[in-house]
This record gives C-alpha cells, structure tokens and sequence, in this order.
C-alpha cells in the first residue's frame, strides 16, 4: 500500500521533471533559433532585394485590410466616443480621445492582430511547406544557409512593414474620425484639431506607439518563422504550425502591450 | 511579377509608411510647436493652480495665444510659479490679469489672460501682477456644506 503511493508519488516527480527538461530545451532551442536568425542580418541586407520582396508580400499586400480596417475602427470610436462625451458636455474632446487610443494602443495592437493573421501565417505555411517539400535541405545540400536565404529576408521584412502598418492604421483611424465626428456630426473643426494637438505629445504618444509597433514586428516575425523552420514537415503538420502563429503572435502581442504600457504610460499626466 | 514594378510598390507603401509617421507627428502630435516653441515667456504666481497642467493652453478671449512651459513651487511663498510661453505677435499690456479657468464643468483647465488698458506691454521674462487663483471644486462644495450646515442649526 505504502510503496504503491510511494512509486506513484516518484512516477508523478519524474513525470515533472521530464517536462521541465523538454520545456527548457525547447526555449534554449528557440533562443538558439533567434540568434542565428539575428546573426543572419548582414545577408538580409546585402541582398536587399530578398528583404524587398518580402516587404512587399508581407506590407504591401497588408495594406488593403489595414486601410480599411483603420478607417472603421476610426469611424466606429468617433461615434462611440462622441456618445458618451456629449454627456459630460466634453464632445470637443473627441479628436484627443480618438488620438490618443489609436496612437497608444489600437494602432499598434489591431495592426499587429491583423499583420499576425494576415502576414505572419503567410510566412510559417510558406516556410514549413519548403519544408515539407525539402526545399531546404537542398538549399543546404547546396551550400545555400536557408536561414540566411529564405529565413532572414522574411524576418526584416516584417520588422520594417509592421511600424509603416501600425502608423497608416492610426492615420487613417484619425481621418476616419475626423470624417465622422467633424463632417457627420459636426464638431467644430479647429476644436477636434486643437484639442488633439494639445493632448498628443510627440515623445509620449507617438514615439512610444512606434516602439510598440517594432516590438510586435520583431515578436510576431520571429515566431512566424521560427513556426514555419519548426514545423513537421508534413501537411498536417504546416498547418498545426500556421495556427499556432496566428494563435502564439496574437497573445504575445496582448501580452507585450500590457508590459510595454506598464513601463511606458504609467505615471504620465 | 518584374523586380521594377515590385520596387515601385515597395517604395509606394515604404513612402506611405513614413507620410503617415510624419502626419502622426506634425499634425495630430503638433511636433513643431513643442520642439522649435517660439515666442516670449511671462512668469505668473497663483495661490492655488487646481488641475493645471503642463502644455496647456494660454487663451485671450477664448483664442488661444500660448501654452503653459512650466509649473513649479516657490518654497518662500508656497505660490505656484507658473511660466507662460506667449507666441510671437501676441502683446499684452502691463496690467493684464491671468485667471485659472475651466471650459465647462468637467472640461480642460487654462489660462485665461485679460489684457487692461496700460500702454506699457510686458517682455520676455516679465511677472503677470495681478492674478487669480484656481477653483477648487471640492473646497467649494465644502464651503457650501459647511453654510448650508451653519443656517440648519442657527433654525
């Protein structure tokens, strides 16, 4: 009886451990995985033209959802904002409102939400089905660093698309609701300007917005990747790998921008 | 796709991006008035500021002719310096009177500035004489109870 919960007490206590183990390989293969990727950088850039196209699959095939989406999301807290404002007799505030959580906090995170789903599992399935189909081992049969050739390029080019991507969904956020808010409801103008120009500082709002935006491309580009160069190379497999970026990227991000607003905004009047 | 028509999309969305950092910073940060900040600086004192704060606006009936650069504690007096950037082409006489003010009930706190009839103008570096402080919601309801509670009892 004893040594029965005694054996079952150590198979637990191995169990554990073992899973520990794996856990941390896992993450010491990841941060390997990252390192060679950033030490790859020179071969991004010196053959610019991979990293070009790269910018244009992953920024500018972006670009139709996230004009779009800004512009409603704009639109949208215009018409929610001004609701709860003209209670309080402060509708004027609308455009630094509106500012405000666009260039802090919507811009950056609805960006990196739609440039994970759209442009991040884009690269995982491409990478885990070259994959899949041994493209990279010949790559390496060739003397060709498929980390330096197809990993790299893919990797800047989402860290240069995703700042351009979160900015023009603030700006077209911004315009959305100043078409809303100024032409719709008729808010005077100069005030919805002013009123924003006064809130909104630059090094605060907008450089801080930037800084997040960066690190959601890093976060999201790198383990877009790192899935895609992880996958098992089988159908089944690229596309357990591409939900688990879209999955993966969208909680690293949430999770970044708590951590990033801790550090960036607590405190500041 | 041919490598010229994709370098030109490229540099079309790469020159988008950085137009819409740049409107972001111009015109919704209004980055050129807080770097370059041109124009003069007068100093007020004031008993009490109540919710003034950093970088707001400076208004003379109603337009807005400055921002407020600094807030700071005179420990002789216990007053509140404030500092006052005025833009340039903007002149107010010697006797002009600064009052804290609030735009509605709950709105943006500011300065008011009501210039007087001295011919003298104030300069660069000049003290506003005559100043009024801010209200203090919670103290005037106070005040208020404290009354109310006063003509209850003498009853």
């Amino acid at each position: 009886m004893f040594s029965a919960a005694a054996a079952g007490f150590v198979h637990a206590l191995r169990r554990m451990g073992s899973r520990t183990t794996t856990i941390i390989s896992w993450l010491g293969y990841a941060t390997r995985f990252s390192i060679a990727v950033i030490r790859e950088t020179p071969a991004a850039f010196s053959r610019f033209s991979l990293t070009m196209r790269e910018i244009y699959f992953s920024g500018v095939l972006s670009l139709v959802i996230i004009l779009v989406s800004g512009l409603f999301v704009g639109m949208v807290l215009a018409l929610q904002g001004y609701d709860v404002l003209q209670r309080y007799g402060a509708a004027e505030s609308l455009g630094v409102l509106v500012a405000l959580s666009l260039v802090r906090e919507l811009g950056p995170v609805v960006a990196g939400l739609l440039f994970a789903s759209r442009a991040g599992s884009a690269i995982t399935a491409e990478i885990g089905l070259m994959k899949a189909t041994e493209q990279l081992s010949a790559m390496e049969m060739m003397a060709v660093d498929p980390l330096a050739r197809v990993v790299a390029p893919r990797f800047w080019g989402g860290i240069i698309s995703m700042p351009l991507l979160a900015a023009l969904f603030s700006t077209l956020g911004v315009f959305g609701a100043y078409l809303v808010g100024v032409k719709l409801i008729g808010i005077d103008a100069g005030a919805f300007w002013g009123n924003m120009q006064a809130g909104v500082d630059f090094r605060y709002d907008i450089v801080n917005g930037v800084i997040k935006s960066i690190v959601f491309g890093v976060a999201v580009s790198m383990l877009a990747v790192f899935e895609g160069y992880d996958a098992k190379p089988t159908a089944e497999g690229v596309s357990t790998a591409t939900t688990r970026t879209v999955v993966e990227s969208s909680l690293a991000i949430l999770g970044l921008d708590f951590v990033l607003t801790v550090f960036m905004f607590r405190g500041v009047a | 796709m041919s490598r010229s028509t994709l370098d030109l999309w490229v540099g079309a969305f790469v020159a988008l991006g950085i137009a819409a950092i740049l409107f972001l910073a111009l015109k919704v940060g209004n980055l050129i008035d807080f770097a370059s900040a041109p124009g003069y600086r007068l100093e007020a004192r004031f008993d009490n500021i109540g919710g003034l704060k950093l970088r707001a606006s400076v208004k003379a009936a109603g337009v807005v002719v400055g921002r407020v650069e600094s807030v700071k504690l005179d420990p002789a007096t216990y007053q509140a310096v404030v500092t006052l950037r005025i833009d340039p082409g903007y002149q107010f006489t010697a006797d002009t009177i600064a009052s804290i003010l609030t735009s509605g009930l709950l709105g943006d706190v500011y300065i008011g500035l009501d210039p007087g009839g001295d011919p003298k103008m104030l300069a660069d570096g000049d003290k506003v004489a005559k100043t009024q402080s801010g209200i203090v919601l919670e103290k005037l309801i106070g005040q208020f109870l404290f009354d109310k509670a006063a003509t209850g009892s003498a009853k």
